[in-house]
Parts: C-alpha cells; structure tokens; sequence
C-alpha cells in the first residue's frame, strides 16, 4: 500500500514585481511528494527552487495555483495562519544555518520546542536524535563555538524537534566542506529511514541530490 | 539603558532639589521660634522680593490680645537662591534665645555680616574676610549653626537703606503668650487686617509642598514631561537598531513560527528589562548627584532623597521606554521572513 500523499503542488505561480517589472519565478508547478520521501529538488541558481521553498514553508504567498501540506490548503492563507504551519507542520534547515548567536546550541533547539507549544525537556527519543547527529555534547555551546558541520546539525534537530509533517532543507550542504557534507547528507537520510521523516532538499549539487529517493528537476519556474 | 538612568536621575535630582529647597526653607522659618508670620499682601509662599510693610507695623501688632512680641526683618533676593536677610539681633535674641556662633559673634558694625555653617563652608568664608554682596563690602563678624531664619544676616536698617526700602519690612513674626491660641489669633488677624498674609508657623511650613507652590510643580512637570520625550527618543533609537541590528534573528524567529505576539513580547520584555535596570542605576546615581551637591553647594542647593519618588520616576522611564519601542516593535513585526533571513 503507498504512503499517504502529504505534499500536493498544482499549477503554482509566484511572480514577484522587481521595480515595475514582473519576474515569474514559478510558471505551474506540478509536485506530489509522499509521506516518509525524500526528495531533493534540483536546478540551477534562478531556476525557482529558492521560490518553491519558500511557498511550500509559508514564508511567502503564491500567486496562484494549489499547495496542500497534509490536506491542508495554503493558497488564501493569512500571515497568522502560515505562521501556525510554520510552528506545527514545516520545519527548516538553512544553508547558513540561520541558529540564534545569543542562544546556546540546546536553547535554539528549545526556543523552537517553545514556539511550537510542546513541553519542556527532550524526550528519550530526541536525546537519541542528538546522539545520531553527534551534537549531544555540543549543546551548551553557542553556535560560534562550533563547526559549520555542527551548526548545521543543530539546525537539523531543531528543525525536526517538533515532529513536522515535512522538513524544508535549503542548500544545506552549500556552505560545508565535502567530509561535513557527506556526515549531514548521510545524517538526513538516516532520519528520514530511521524516523520516517519527510524530506523535501532544494540544492543545486548533483552529489547531494543523489542521497534522496527521489530527484525533480527545475528549470525557469517549471519542474522538467 | 545610561540614557534611561540618566533621564531617572534628572527627574528624582530635580524633585530632590525641590523638596530640599521647601523643606530647609521650612526649617529655617521654625528655627525662628515665633508662633506667627506676618507676610504681605500678594506675597508667594517661597519667595519675598519686595518690602512693602511699614516698620511700625510690629509694634502695632504687638498691641493685638495674646501677642506678646513682634519683630520684623527684610529679605534681599541675591543670586541663584540666595538671599540676605536684614534683621535685629537684639530683637531675634529675645524672640528665640538667639543665634548659636560657632566661630565669631553678632555684627557689632553696620559693614559687620553674619553667615550659616553651610553658606560659610560652600563659599570658604571664616570670620574676617571680606564678601561684596548688594554692591556693599561685608565683613563677616560671626559663623552661626545653621536651620535659624536665614543664611546670611546683616543689619536690618543697613540693608533697608542700601535697597532703597528704609523703614520697610519684607515679613513680621510674632510670639504669642499661648501657642494653642496661634490659630485663634491669626482668625483675628485676618479679619482685623485684610489682604495681608498671616499663618500660623505650623500652617505655614505645611504650606510649603510641591503640590501648594504652584510654580514648582509646574516646573516638575516640564522636567517630567522632558524626560518621558527624552526616555521616547533615546529608547525608540536604541530599539530601532537593535530591531535593524537583529533583522536575521527576528527573521529566525518568524521562520521557525515566532508568531507577531511573541516578537513584540520578546522586544517589549527587553525594553522593560533595560528600563528597570536603567532606573535602578538612576536611582543610585541620585547619591552621586546628593553627595557633589552637599559637598559644593550645601547652601545653594540641597537634595533630599525622595523614596516616594523611585516608584513615579521608574514609572516615566518604564512609559517612556515602552512608548520609544513600539515602532521598532511594530517593524520587527512586519517585516518579510525572506528578506530578514537573506539580510546580512
């Protein structure tokens, strides 16, 4: 029996107005992604990859076309209501990871846990979480005292300290070196085995794209 | 948050001074010892610019029922707050058991000046030295303790000629053979002579608050009211570039689902946390202020602490800085989630 659908893109536009000129960076874009996939969207750099994130985590509106995320519609959306998606059904990892400096490497984690009303404290489970990411020692540390490696790992547990419907990953192997890479890419997989979580991998690098289940390709705001 | 402890200092150094200025002007009129002042008609409560009285008039009051004594003295306003008074020593002697020299005795000659403790230590005066004061050389002749009438004493008909007023009177105080019949004889008082300004002593320094000197508390609200802008202003920079400074982290928090609530919780609780600290330093500096003032100008000026004051000044400060942070707050709100995150 398949997995249940748990990504449903129909015939997505966004364009942007830059000046008075209109930019199309999405032109209908068709995507189903299953629950417990992980698939790497690939393309070049303005191909709309960076656009499609951003719809797909609510962090901008679409201009047309249909986006469910667990049967839930976006098109129409307040900001109110895409900042409740944001906090209970997306979680993100960037690729300049995008960690609080203030904040130790477990008080971002926590931060989030916080925003997305769950209570305090890792369960047993996250804990085991840390120590697959190799980060459980790392988490009094504030994210100037780690690695590029490391902070990406603690963006990774505090994207998936809430149990979203789908982890949004950007280009998060862009700013690493190939050794830092290859353990977040392998890190991800492993999650996405182990956990069952959905992983949704913009980038741009073939290597990268090669650790999903599945590869889609973009191309001037159209998947090919 | 220095800008917030400074604005909290402004305000309790001023209210300080206000209530230091009333309350030694307050202890200096019952150091007289008299039961009743005289004062003329039209005169304000703090201050005495003119000498419109006869100096007849105390020994017709004398003949009232139950006064027992008059006497009556000149004020010349000097600079700053200052002011001399022209006074009868003999007469201030029998009113109240006189003046208490710590260094020198009373004026023998009319270019002869007595000064307080706290007049003498601000201005380095010892007895003997010379003070141009009313266009007139002084020669200070006595040191007395200070909290009697006023700081700076001199002959009353010398002062009255070198004014100009001779056989004019700025206030008149009367001793009365029954204290508890102060009242009753300043009711007679008033209906006897009408326009004129009669208190009890006790009436009087009551009289001299914050809230019945209409001019001061004016002049408090100003300081209030230029504070809380400044507070505004000082808080609504601060914040404005702290929001600018953390556009990535709000960003941060946006994305992961930071609602608009929380942003501005987190803004507002940071602005509250700089003003309470900010106002707790203010606070402590208002001792520094104290403490420079005691030791420049003890005469001039003199600062009281005021505790019931820490509360209402925290209370401006915490206003202020929360009025300063709204806007700020309001565009770490509405900023965009991808430009905050792609902000460098």
């Amino acid at each position: 029996m398949s997995e249940p659908t748990i990504i449903e893109i129909r015939g997505l536009t966004k364009t942007y107005e830059v000046g008075d000129v209109p930019v199309h960076a999405l032109r209908g874009v068709d995507l189903e992604v299953q629950q417990g996939e992980f698939v790497a969207i690939v393309g070049a750099s303005g191909s709309g990859k960076s656009t499609l994130f951003h719809v797909l985590g609510g962090l901008t509106p679409a201009t047309s076309g249909q986006v469910k995320i667990k049967g839930r519609e976006l098109a129409g959306m307040t900001n109110s209501e895409r900042t409740e998606l944001r906090k209970t059904a997306v979680g993100f990892v960037f690729q300049k990871y995008n960690l609080l400096p203030t904040l130790t490497a477990e008080d971002n984690i926590r931060i989030v846990q916080y925003i997305g009303g769950r209570p305090e404290g890792f369960s047993p489970e996250f804990e085991e979480v840390l120590r697959l990411l190799g980060i459980a020692d790392r988490m009094k540390h504030k994210p100037r005292a780690l690695s590029g490696g490391q902070q990406q790992r603690v963006a990774i547990a505090r994207g998936i300290v809430n149990s979203p419907a789908i982890l949004l990953a950007d280009e998060p192997t862009g700013n690493l070196d190939s050794e830092n890479s290859t353990a977040v890419l392998n890190l991800m997989k492993d999650l996405n085995r182990r956990l069952g979580q959905t992983i949704l991998m913009i980038t741009h690098d073939s290597d990268a794209a090669s650790y999903a289940d599945r590869i889609v390709r973009m191309r001037d705001g159209r998947i090919v | 948050m220095l800008a917030i402890a400074v604005e909290v200092t402004m305000i309790l150094t001023l209210v300080g001074v206000s209530y230091g200025t009333l309350d030694g002007t307050a202890e200096r009129a019952r150091g007289v010892g008299a039961d009743i002042l005289v004062r003329p008609p039209g005169s304000s409560v703090i201050g005495l610019s003119s000498a419109p009285m006869s100096d007849k008039l105390p020994a017709i009051l004398m003949q009232e029922p139950h006064v027992t004594f008059a006497m009556g003295t000149m004020v010349q306003p000097l600079q700053g707050f200052d002011s001399m008074t022209g006074l009868n020593v003999d007469e201030f002697t029998k009113l109240n058991g006189g003046f208490k020299f710590l260094q020198g005795g009373p004026p023998v000659s009319d270019d002869d000046m007595i000064v307080d403790e706290f007049y003498a230590k601000q201005k380095g005066l010892h007895v003997g030295d010379t003070v141009n004061l009313v266009n007139h050389d002084w020669k200070v002749s006595g040191i007395f303790e200070g909290g009697k009438l006023a700081r700076i004493c001199v002959k009353l008909h010398v002062l009255q000629a070198l004014t100009g007023n001779p056989g004019r009177l700025s206030q008149i105080f009367l001793k009365v053979d029954d204290p508890n019949k102060a009242q009753a004889v300043v009711d007679a008082l008033r209906v006897k002579y009408k326009g004129y300004q009669i208190y009890t002593m006790e009436e009087f320094t009551s009289l001299l608050s914050i809230s019945s000197v209409s001019l001061l508390k004016n002049f408090i609200g100003v300081v209030i009211g230029v504070s809380v802008v400044v507070g505004f202003i000082v808080v609504f920079m601060a914040m404005y570039t702290a929001v600018l400074e953390r556009t990535r982290e709000i960003g941060i928090l946006k994305a992961v689902g930071g609602s608009s609530g929380l942003i501005l919780n987190l803004l507002f609780r940071e602005t509250l946390l700089l003003a309470l600290i900010g106002s707790a330093l203010g606070i402590a500096l208002t001792y520094l202020t104290q403490w420079m003032m005691k030791h420049s100008v003890p005469a001039s000026l003199v600062q009281e602490t005021v505790y019931s004051w820490w509360p209402i000044a925290t209370g401006i400060a915490i206003a202020g800085a929360l009025l300063g942070a709204i806007v700020p707050g309001m565009k770490a709100v509405k900023q965009d989630v991808t430009e905050a995150l792609s902000y460098e």
